[in-house]
């Protein structure tokens, strides 16, 4: 089944052999959409995913988040969504000292952390796993939630396009802020620029090769002096 | 007696709408919104939400909560608003609320609030028709589960003749029996969640008014179908 855009209450499918999946809801025979988004098929499984509103946090997704506050247990985290994200003691790879939670990560730190579990009342993370953890320098950029799955691009091709390109470490939250982190704080804003340029075009087809000729342009200009004036340029935006 | 047509002073028929234009996404800082116009009536919602509810001692922990804000601006009108709520638009925001909760399934989202917020831009009379169906559009484009979309329209009754979608002119018709306003919402299956009246009406020519809006409103529904399928674009 080809990709459709649907709206709320209409009838993707019909038929017993489907399934509804996530945005839809079985009514009678028919699979009907109850969110606005594009409709997929696939193994009978009808699935709607949404192309705009707010970040929905799933289990399995790697966020980046702001340290909010410190309970007895753990760290209260914003993740840029409606229910609290909570990160517990148990769930950091090193023994944490209850009494010096702050000396580990204090309030207003940035953490790279990935949900294991969204409950009703609230989402449960864990940094115990390679690659996640606290923010320690760099720059944390924010692009709508639903460009993520572009700046990332198939199998990751945009994401190490822009790590090829510019030598940079770049993590993607799932909630829509962005780590870049490189030697040089002009590199870092080549990032930013190219994360920006790939959210403003998100809906062009063959999105990687453009920003691969947006490399070329870019990286050319990039004279001492020139380099200065672009920054300037980034401030004043 | 000859049947004689009821001439409306804009040269309509009396089934006939005022050309309808709908826009998703025309708030990029809203998490979803949509203007939605009737002819010179035009109407802007915006969609924030679901987030978690301020004051904390309006939280349901039991489901989601829809807050309506409809709100005139000054310039909508010929003669200037005086701005900020009023009776009239306080009444018309609870009405909208009442109007969109049926479809809405925010039973999920425990102490949330969804946050509508309706403008009216330009104003001819089914202000808030223009508003619920902004607001429907705007809450689609948030990506708030909905079981189906609403539609609203106003019919009217002018002396003994039912007309579809007044404009201010007709509202202020004074010959025979005078104006009835009747502002009526339905889903896509055909099920009333908001009717009002504000006039004089008989049972017999109530049920003809219902019969004009399942027909109107289904015009209504094609054009925030296509509005919601044409913003994205390949």
């Amino acid at each position: 089944m080809e990709r459709k855009v649907v709206i709320p209450g209409e009838v993707i499918v019909s038929g017993e052999e489907y399934l509804p999946g996530e945005g839809t809801e079985k009514r009678g025979e028919d699979i009907v959409a109850i969110k606005y988004g594009l409709a997929e098929e696939s193994a009978r499984l009808v699935r709607v995913i949404a192309l705009s509103g707010t970040y929905q946090p799933r289990k399995g997704n790697v966020v980046i988040g702001k340290v909010e506050n410190i309970t007895f247990n753990g760290w209260m985290i914003d993740i840029d969504c409606p229910i609290g994200a909570f990160l517990p003691v148990s769930e950091t790879p090193r023994y944490v000292n209850k009494d010096s939670m702050s000396e580990v990560m204090d309030i207003n730190d940035m953490v790279v952390a990935k949900i294991f579990g969204v409950n009703g009342r609230g989402i449960d993370l864990t940094i115990n796993l390679r690659g996640l953890g606290k923010i320690e320098e760099g720059i944390i950029i924010k692009v709508n939630s639903n460009k993520v799955p572009r700046v990332i691009g198939k199998e990751g091709s945009m994401i190490n396009l822009i790590k090829k390109e510019t030598g940079c470490n770049v993590t993607v939250g799932q909630n829509g802020l962005v780590w870049i982190k490189g030697d040089k704080i002009e590199d870092e804003l080549l990032v930013k620029r190219a994360i920006m340029f790939i959210a403003e075009k998100s809906f062009t087809s063959g999105l990687t090769e453009e920003v691969q000729t947006w490399f070329d342009k870019n990286k050319k200009d990039k004279k001492p002096a020139k380099a200065e004036k672009e920054e300037g340029e980034e401030k004043l935006k | 007696m000859t049947p004689k047509v009821f001439k409306r002073p804009d040269g309509r028929k009396p089934e006939e709408t005022r050309p309808m234009t709908a826009k998703v996404g025309v708030i990029p800082n809203a998490d979803g919104s949509a203007m939605f116009s009737f002819g010179d009536t035009v109407a802007i919602a915006a969609v924030y939400g679901p987030k978690k509810m301020h004051p904390q001692h309006s939280q349901n922990p039991e489901k989601g909560t829809l807050r309506c804000n409809y709100n005139m601006l000054s310039f909508s009108v010929s003669e200037r608003a005086r701005p900020g709520p009023n009776r009239r638009s306080m009444e018309i925001s609870k009405v909208t609320e009442w109007a969109l909760e049926p479809v809405l399934m925010i039973d999920k989202y425990p102490n949330m609030v969804v946050d509508v917020h309706i403008n009216i831009l330009q104003a001819n009379a089914s202000t808030r028709c223009a508003g619920i169906n902004a607001a429907a559009l705007a809450l689609a484009h948030a990506g708030i589960p909905m079981k189906e979309m609403v539609s609203s329209v106003s019919i009217g009754k002018l002396d003994k003749n039912l007309v579809v979608d007044l404009i201010k002119e007709e509202e202020d018709f004074e010959e025979g029996e005078g104006a009835t306003d009747i502002p009526i919402t339905l889903t896509t299956g055909g099920k009333i969640t908001h009717i009002q009246l504000d006039g004089k009406i008989n049972s017999k020519e109530l049920k003809e008014v219902l019969k004009l809006a399942r027909k109107a409103n289904k015009e209504v529904y094609e054009v925030q179908k296509k509005a919601l399928k044409e913003s994205i674009k390949f």
